[in-house]
């Protein structure tokens, strides 16, 4: 009845785990592993796959409240270090998002900006242990009859402190390039002109959700290592998008499926979250993510251990056709091909520069797969697998 | 052949002096400024390729010092702060002379401060801030520390170059 020859449980890893007889690799040891022995003999023998990814993440932020005042306070608006927080919630709750800009910054006044503070800084400084100066102004009401809170705080200080992204973790990224005769400033970061250079933005073979292409252990639920600390994938992530061009592996050809992931930042470490400044483009913030995979059989192993020469993405022109929603690709590439450093594009060699940390992500696997080992970090069983856009 | 990125401070009283002319005349050295703020009456920097046999070099940075032009390495005034920066590769995509590069297959980012011009044009594209350069500061800044007994900046002595 069962159309696989390796079947295991959620139940079955995780008590090995806790007998500490779990066989745990890294995306990239698996790729050589499948490779070495084929997926039926790695499906038998590695129990979970971990995974990782470090780079900005625009669409982060964290929830907080910050304890009452006397007299009580109904917060209207809100400032962390001067960058707003969105204050429509109740009384001392509020929401810091990681683009949100230090009011005073100039911006792109002075082209192009260096937007050196913003929300995922303050994430950053409070992780960090820093002090960061709370502002609150309220219209006074009589059971919140305070108008004005002013003080320093600490992450200590914050009786909550959730960090909540509704969209990390994209699975698969455009290869950007521009087209135009000027030099461009994007969230893809600084692109030369004529196609001179061209920047990507995926941990490749490491990268959580080209890993699960199908989203067949991932969902609502998973335990994940977020911000040095443990996290959980709350639900699919805005934009996410099953249903695009996928290759015979699975894995998607554009960008594609996301992740909304939540976890208490006070249980998270330093170095793992960091506020990021894109010139001319923003603010974010960087976050360290990895997600363990069970192989719960040899088609997970297949997909654990695919290599970055069978990963693929579209080159997108950012000058013109992305700002004007052109659907235009020039070329399709593989990360083997992006991470040696040149591409070919229409007939030239192009260099290429990546903007997520294949180093830390690499250290985030090996970090996942050390907890895993030690039988501190067990698997999530999905209560509700993620929207996979197949019929 | 001995080829290295020199960082050179003048100051109001020496920037009137043909002194990299002099490199050529008297020591036999190549030079290749890669870049010059130099106004007369004021504090100037220069950042220079010198090659050569080695001897010469040092024999004109030694030259060089007796006109009180302070010499310093690049390594000593380019710098990145290895705790901000976690190795995305941004910085790989501006630097033109192979200063900033990838380690293959790791994909470690590497600087390489031997290799560095000076341009600067890593400094705005680090989404952490993590690279740093420090020409702004003169000869004369740097008196006023030894008259404050401050400690004066790492500057390297004719004796380092090898």
């Amino acid at each position: 009845m069962n159309k696989h020859k390796i079947n295991k449980t959620y139940a079955e890893i995780n008590a090995r785990i806790k007998a500490g007889e779990a066989v745990v690799v890294t995306a990239e040891e698996m790729t050589k592993i499948v490779r070495r022995e084929g997926r039926v003999k790695a499906a038998a023998r590695v129990d979970v796959v971990t995974t990782g990814t470090f780079s900005p993440m625009c669409s982060s932020g964290m929830f907080f409240n910050f304890g009452q005042t006397t007299p009580t306070i109904k917060a209207a608006e809100v400032w962390l270090n001067n960058v707003s927080s969105y204050a429509g919630l109740a009384a001392v709750d509020a929401y810091i998002g990681a683009t949100e800009p230090c009011g005073d910054d100039p911006l792109n006044k002075v082209y192009p900006g260096s937007c050196r503070y913003g929300g995922g800084h303050v994430i950053e400084d409070l992780l960090n242990g820093k002090k960061v100066f709370l502002k609150a102004t309220a219209y006074g009401t009589d059971c919140y009859p305070n108008h004005l809170l002013e003080k320093e705080i600490t992450l200590d200080d914050l009786s909550s402190a959730l960090l909540c992204n509704p969209r990390n973790c994209y699975q698969n990224y455009n290869c950007a390039i521009n087209l135009s005769d000027k030099t461009i400033h994007t969230y893809m970061g600084t692109i030369k002109s004529q196609g001179r250079s061209a920047n990507y933005c995926s941990a490749g073979e490491l990268s959580p959700l080209l890993n699960d292409p199908l989203y067949k252990t991932i969902g609502l639920g998973t335990r994940i290592f977020l911000g040095g600390g443990i996290g959980y994938v709350t639900w699919q992530g805005t934009q996410h998008n099953p249903g695009g061009a996928r290759a015979k592996n699975g894995t998607p050809l554009t960008p594609a499926g996301t992740l909304m992931v939540q976890g208490d930042l006070k249980q998270m470490e330093p170095g793992w979250l960091k506020g990021v400044s894109i010139q001319g483009y923003g603010c974010s913030l960087a976050v360290g993510l990895g997600i363990p995979i069970p192989v719960l059989n040899e088609e997970m192993a297949g997909y654990t251990g695919v290599s970055d020469a069978e990963l693929f993405t579209q080159i997108i022109d950012y000058a013109y056709d992305y700002s004007n929603r052109i659907s235009r690709n020039y070329g399709e590439v593989s990360y083997a091909e992006l991470k040696s450093g040149s591409i070919e594009v229409n007939g030239r060699q192009v260099p290429t520069a990546p903007l997520s940390s294949v180093v830390k992500a690499r250290e985030i696997a090996e970090t996942l797969k050390e907890w895993i080992m030690k039988g501190d970090f067990f698997l999530q069983e999905p209560v509700q697998l993620l929207p996979d856009g197949q019929e | 052949m001995y080829k290295k990125m020199y960082l050179l401070r003048f100051t109001k009283d020496n920037i009137d002096q043909p002194l990299i002319c002099d490199l050529v005349k008297k020591y036999n050295l190549d030079f290749n400024i890669l870049r010059a703020d130099i106004f007369m009456q004021q504090d100037g920097v220069m950042i220079l390729e010198l090659s050569g046999p080695r001897k010469n070099v040092q024999a004109g940075l030694k030259y060089l010092k007796k006109y009180e032009v302070k010499v310093e390495t690049m390594a000593t005034v380019i710098k990145r702060d290895d705790e901000k920066c976690f190795q995305c590769g941004a910085c790989t995509g501006r630097c033109s002379t192979g200063a900033l590069s990838i380690k293959r297959p790791e994909m470690a980012v590497i600087f390489d401060p031997e290799k560095c011009t000076g341009c600067g044009l890593c400094v705005p594209v680090c989404p952490v801030q993590a690279m740093h350069i420090s020409l702004d500061k003169s000869v004369r800044l740097d008196y006023q520390r030894i008259k404050y007994n401050e400690p004066a900046k790492e500057e390297v002595t004719v004796t380092e170059i090898n």
